[in-house]
């Protein structure tokens, strides 16, 4: 019922962390952002296809809130999920090669760059439809709650999904029925085209859980300590309450919604006003302040970082695609009926 | 009342989901059921009636009027290892939940790679024929039998409604349950010793020589009544009753074709793009040369369904409009 | 070296315009910089360079449109980090992979039918079947070429085509009234006729003829035949053409090549001697329909089944077999006051036998002159089977049979 406003300038608030662990996060989201560059070029060489939505802008989101969830935890993300599911832990290999289209791809080529699976790491994809994957979440927190499985559910979406109706039906029913849902909104003041201010009555997303007695907070979403320190707190909370929390995290995408998308409804005043912003760059910087990062650590990061996508691509390139003999093979799950172990 | 020399008992079909429901919950802890009303209302159609009361408020859950969510949150639930039964009130409601049927619950397990399963049961009430006009009165089975990755059953008798929820409820996939609302007042008889028969295998409820009707759902009982009329006109019919739209079994559909060398497909939904039109197309492909004329159906009018008795009568299935396609058959 | 190509920046597009370069040659770039404005269908999108380095060429002009990986422009890189390499072109056997993955799935086999009475129902399609009917056609010796042996339309018209022959007019039979052709209507008649002209038109494309003919004299045949027939009653009384259809069908064995058929290249010889007989239908048109083992039957057998062909041919009621399985067809116009017959055969026979008239001839015999009635018997043989010496050896088998009528 709490609303609490969070410290929106860049953290200061957040204590102090260990120099690995700084090292650990800028790591992350370098991984996110080369990763998110290769896809880029390889798509415009038509080894990528379809829609391809990057994450580039939105990192500290991603490796911010991840760090609140735990192996056991459950994760839903939507068709912008490339990040997320780096930094639970799916190799970049198995990422590039679905999006290639291969076998070798974590979805064996049948989902893409918008539907990433993780059976092994409770990655619940990946969902096209936005708002699609937030009854999902909510049905897995009512499992986890009637097995009396004390875990969480995370399900991160956009301020897009935000009015779609089954936002709220989702919010309603995990607050009436205390579900441990940890809900994450992504806001990037855009759903696909259209500013926040031209499709919401109510621009402040986090106030709108109060109307469904959820508690909420808003966070810097471009400075990963921030991030980081909302999602711990906000866990915690669901971990020991059991009842759903809201964290609406305040970010902004620096390239256009997808491949395809001329970005005509921004102006490059804007978008330059928010790179000065950059997750990444601003990071090092105050890490560089306080002595934690030295040229030889970016460096060395760097290098790991390009020869992981590196690999990725090899990777990718060297995967065969599924026989077109098994297209129907998976449609339905084959008979005799195999029990279905909770958590496989 | 249960017979005691037997294992057949006299019950109805709403009785007999209910004796079904109350079988999974006591027997397998991982069932429960969601839905509008289902709990304290007792159901919309009584099928629940008592089972709050037996099983408690966690096993029995009421869900606001929110079908999108808690058909997602069935899905979501399956997929964490309950197996949940949803109850969408109506067919009708439906509608607001075919995303998450046809984007997640039909999709999750080719689109994952086959990672995923999702155990999910889903019952709705379906059909018209009580002047519920043009809302809700839909049957859009033939919608859901288009979905490939999910299982649609039609359960037309007494045994049927119980067993088939039973079966479904072992299945890996999703899979949805159509209940026609004037079949739960229905009298029939179960019988607990005998082996339930496949799901998904269509049955011959009257053996015949010289056309085959063919139909699912609550129209199964009008197809009967015609197959008699028929009889005294000299024509000696067949009846299938589907039982499983999808998988749709084919075989015994086309051996039957094969023996009478006439069909009618007698389906409550509207004629264009009907189930009706999918079973005629597939008796084109599988017995083309048996046939002595085309495949008949008999089918809804064209009109969204209109509430004053005689026009309804007049949109349905009648047992004189089935009577009347088979004979043009000859 | 690095290549910059055209991009693709979404599923549908397959060309791009250069509109403006934003570096030029010499210009240092770093990966991640704008390079060019490119038009698309959809929108003027800055495109990226993903290379670091000096552009070192700038391949396209403005204005120019291009597909999708057409080169642009070349960087050469200097000490550019790991990450930035060009990215290895797809194997060819990856391509080839690829494609077969877009194919088209095999279709799904359907449940196969339950399996049937034997020998209660005919696979046949439903224009065949109207077909069939049209044409005076029995379904059930149609030999069925469609899938898991359906009768096709095309089969059906194939055995009608097979009872066509060249001209001809009925063999007389004073005694039976022409009786009006049943059921055959204009309709069908028109779809004879076409039938006919598509198998002269094709005989005479594709065969070779050559002719033989020569004159046989009949007396001793005549007498036999005026003989018998005091002997029987009207309605079983002899016509001469039965004679000539024995004479034919025996002298076969001896040159039985002629009693071939000829498909593809292949020849085959045919077990039995079916003789096609000519017969015009009232309305026009014609039907050849076989005297089935012809070479085995008595004359008066002969006679009998010609009648009855005669008859049912009229009514439209012939078998298929009848229709489809000549093995040489016969034609006679004396009727018609014709000496000599230069008919066409009728594919895939090889060879065609005409008789004229009966006339009454100055012969010579023994250095004497007398009158003779005689017969021209005259040969069309598909050159690619016989040649004119085995033709020859056929029509003198032909004369001399004659002349042993009672053997016949």
């Amino acid at each position: 019922m709490v609303n609490l406003e969070a410290d929106l300038t860049p953290g200061e608030s957040y204590t102090q962390p260990t120099r690995e662990h700084a090292l650990e996060l800028l790591h992350g989201m370098l991984r996110i952002r080369r990763f998110e560059e290769k896809a880029a070029e390889v798509y415009s060489l038509g080894k990528i296809r379809g829609f391809l939505h990057l994450y580039i802008g939105e990192e500290a989101v991603a490796v911010g809130a991840m760090q609140a969830i735990g192996p056991d935890d459950a994760v839903v993300a939507t068709y912008r999920e490339h990040g997320h599911a780096l930094t639970r832990g799916i190799p970049a290999s198995v990422l590039m090669a679905e999006m290639y289209g291969k076998v070798t791809g974590c979805s064996r080529g049948h989902g893409g760059s918008m539907h990433f699976f993780d059976a092994s790491r409770r990655f619940y994809g990946g969902y096209a439809i936005v708002g699609g994957g937030i009854p999902i979440a909510v049905g897995l927190a009512l499992a986890d709650k009637m097995l009396n499985q004390r875990r969480v559910t995370a399900c991160f979406f956009g301020d897009g999904a935000v009015a779609e109706g089954e936002f709220h039906e989702s919010m309603n029913l995990a607050a009436l029925w205390k579900l441990p849902v940890l809900f994450l909104c992504e806001n990037n003041l855009y759903a696909m085209g259209t500013a926040l201010e031209r499709y919401q009555s109510q621009t402040d997303i986090s106030l709108k859980a109060r109307s469904y007695n959820v508690t909420s907070m808003a966070v810097d979403g471009m400075d990963v300590l921030a991030s980081e320190r909302a999602a711990r707190q906000a866990a915690e909370t669901v971990r020991e309450t059991g009842a759903p929390f809201l964290l609406e995290f305040r970010t902004y995408r620096f390239r256009a919604h997808s491949m395809s998308d001329p970005d005509l409804y921004r102006t490059k005043e804007e978008i330059e006003k928010w790179k000065q912003r950059d997750p990444i760059s601003t990071f090092e910087h105050r890490l560089r302040d306080r002595g934690l990062l030295t040229d030889s650590d970016l460096s060395r990061i760097e290098s790991e970082v390009a020869l992981e996508i590196t690999e990725a691509v090899e990777f990718a390139e060297a995967g065969e695609f599924e026989p077109v003999e098994d297209l129907l093979n998976d449609v339905c799950t084959p008979r005799p009926v195999q029990p279905n172990v909770s958590g496989r | 009342m249960k017979d005691a020399m037997t294992a057949v008992t006299k019950m109805t079909y709403r009785e007999a989901i209910r004796s079904a429901l109350r079988e999974a919950l006591r027997t397998d802890s991982r069932v429960f059921l969601m839905g509008e009303d289902v709990g304290r209302y007792g159901g919309a159609f009584a099928v629940s009636h008592g089972l709050l009361e037996e099983f408690g408020p966690e096993r029995i859950r009421d869900t606001p009027l929110s079908e999108s969510a808690f058909v997602g949150a069935g899905i979501g639930a399956a997929l964490g290892g309950m197996r949940p039964i949803v109850e969408v009130m109506t067919v009708n409601f439906s509608l607001l939940a075919l995303d998450q049927v046809v984007n997640n619950a039909a999709a999750l397990r080719h689109m994952s790679g086959g990672q995923f399963s999702v155990p999910l049961v889903v019952r709705m009430a379906t059909g018209g024929a009580r002047q519920m006009a043009a809302q809700h009165s839909h049957t859009l089975e033939g919608w859901y039998a288009h979905i490939p990755g999910i299982k649609v059953l039609t359960p037309a008798t007494v045994p049927d409604a119980k067993f088939m929820l039973l079966a479904a409820l072992r299945e890996p996939d999703p899979v949805f349950i159509f209940e026609h609302a004037t079949l739960y007042s229905m009298e029939g008889e179960t019988d607990d010793s005998a082996p339930p028969l496949d799901f998904t295998k269509a049955a011959v409820r009257r053996q015949g020589s010289e056309v085959s009707l063919i139909t699912y759902g609550a129209l199964l009982w009008k197809t009967l009544e015609a197959a008699d009329e028929l009889k005294k006109a000299g024509i000696d019919a067949e009846v299938i009753d589907l039982r499983c739209l999808r998988p749709l079994d084919i075989e015994t559909i086309l051996s039957s074709v094969s023996k009478t060398h006439r069909a009618v497909v007698i389906d409550e939904a509207w004629r264009t793009g009907s189930f009706a039109a999918e079973v005629s197309a597939q008796i084109m492909e599988g017995a083309f040369d048996d046939l002595d004329a085309p495949v008949a159906r008999v089918c809804s009018a064209e009109v969204p369904m209109p509430y004053a008795k005689h026009l309804e009568d007049a949109t349905l299935p009648q047992v004189s409009t089935i009577v009347e396609a088979a004979k043009r058959l000859f | 070296m690095a290549k910059f190509v055209m991009p693709t920046l979404g599923a549908d597009m397959t060309e791009g315009k250069l509109l403006a370069w934003r570096k030029k040659v010499g210009d240092f770039v770093h990966r991640g910089d704008i390079i060019a404005d490119v038009e698309t269908d959809k929108a003027n999108i800055e495109v990226e360079v993903f290379a670091t380095g000096v552009i070192e060429t700038l391949v396209l002009e403005p204005g120019q449109k291009v597909p999708v990986g057409t080169l642009m422009a070349i960087i050469r890189q200097e000490g550019e980090p790991a990450g930035a390499e060009e990215i290895p072109e797809a194997a060819p056997a990856k391509k080839a992979v690829c494609e077969k993955v877009t194919a088209p799935p095999a279709p799904i086999p359907t449940a196969p039918p339950a399996p049937r009475p034997e020998g209660e129902r005919i696979r046949i399609s439903p224009a065949a079947r109207k077909a069939a009917e049209e044409l005076g056609i029995d379904p059930a010796a149609v030999t069925g070429t469609g899938p898991g042996g359906r009768i096709t339309l095309e089969d059906v018209q194939r055995s009608a085509t097979a009872k066509a022959a060249p001209v001809a007019k009925p063999e007389a039979v004073p005694a039976k009234p022409e009786a009006t052709p049943a059921g055959i209507t204009a309709d069908r008649y028109a779809r004879m006729r076409q039938v006919i002209a598509d198998a002269m038109a094709r005989s005479k494309r594709e065969i070779p003829h050559y002719y033989l003919s020569t004159t046989i004299d009949m007396t001793r045949a005549l007498d036999w035949l005026t003989e018998q027939n005091t002997k029987r009653p009207i309605e079983q009384r002899l016509l001469y053409g039965v004679l000539l259809v024995k004479a034919v069908a025996l002298a076969l064995h001896e040159v039985p090549e002629l009693n071939s058929t000829w498909i593809n290249g292949l020849v085959v010889k045919s077990p039995n001697v079916n003789v096609g007989m000519a017969i015009s239908l009232r309305q026009g048109g014609l039907i050849a329909p076989a005297l089935l083992k012809a070479d085995s039957q008595s004359v008066d057998e002969l006679m009998t089944n010609f009648l009855d062909l005669v008859k049912r041919a009229r009514a439209g009621s012939l078998r298929s077999s009848e229709l489809s399985d000549s093995t040489i067809t016969v034609t006679s116009l004396g009727d018609q006051g014709v000496e000599t017959v230069f008919g066409i055969i009728y594919p895939p026979q090889v060879a065609l036998v005409g008789f004229g008239k009966v006339t009454e001839r100055p012969w010579c015999v023994g250095g004497q002159t007398v009158s003779r009635r005689v017969i021209s018997a005259s040969l069309s043989g598909d050159h690619r089977v016989t040649d004119g010496h085995r033709g020859g050896v056929f029509l003198a088998a032909v004369d001399r049979l004659l002349q042993s009528p009672e053997k016949l």
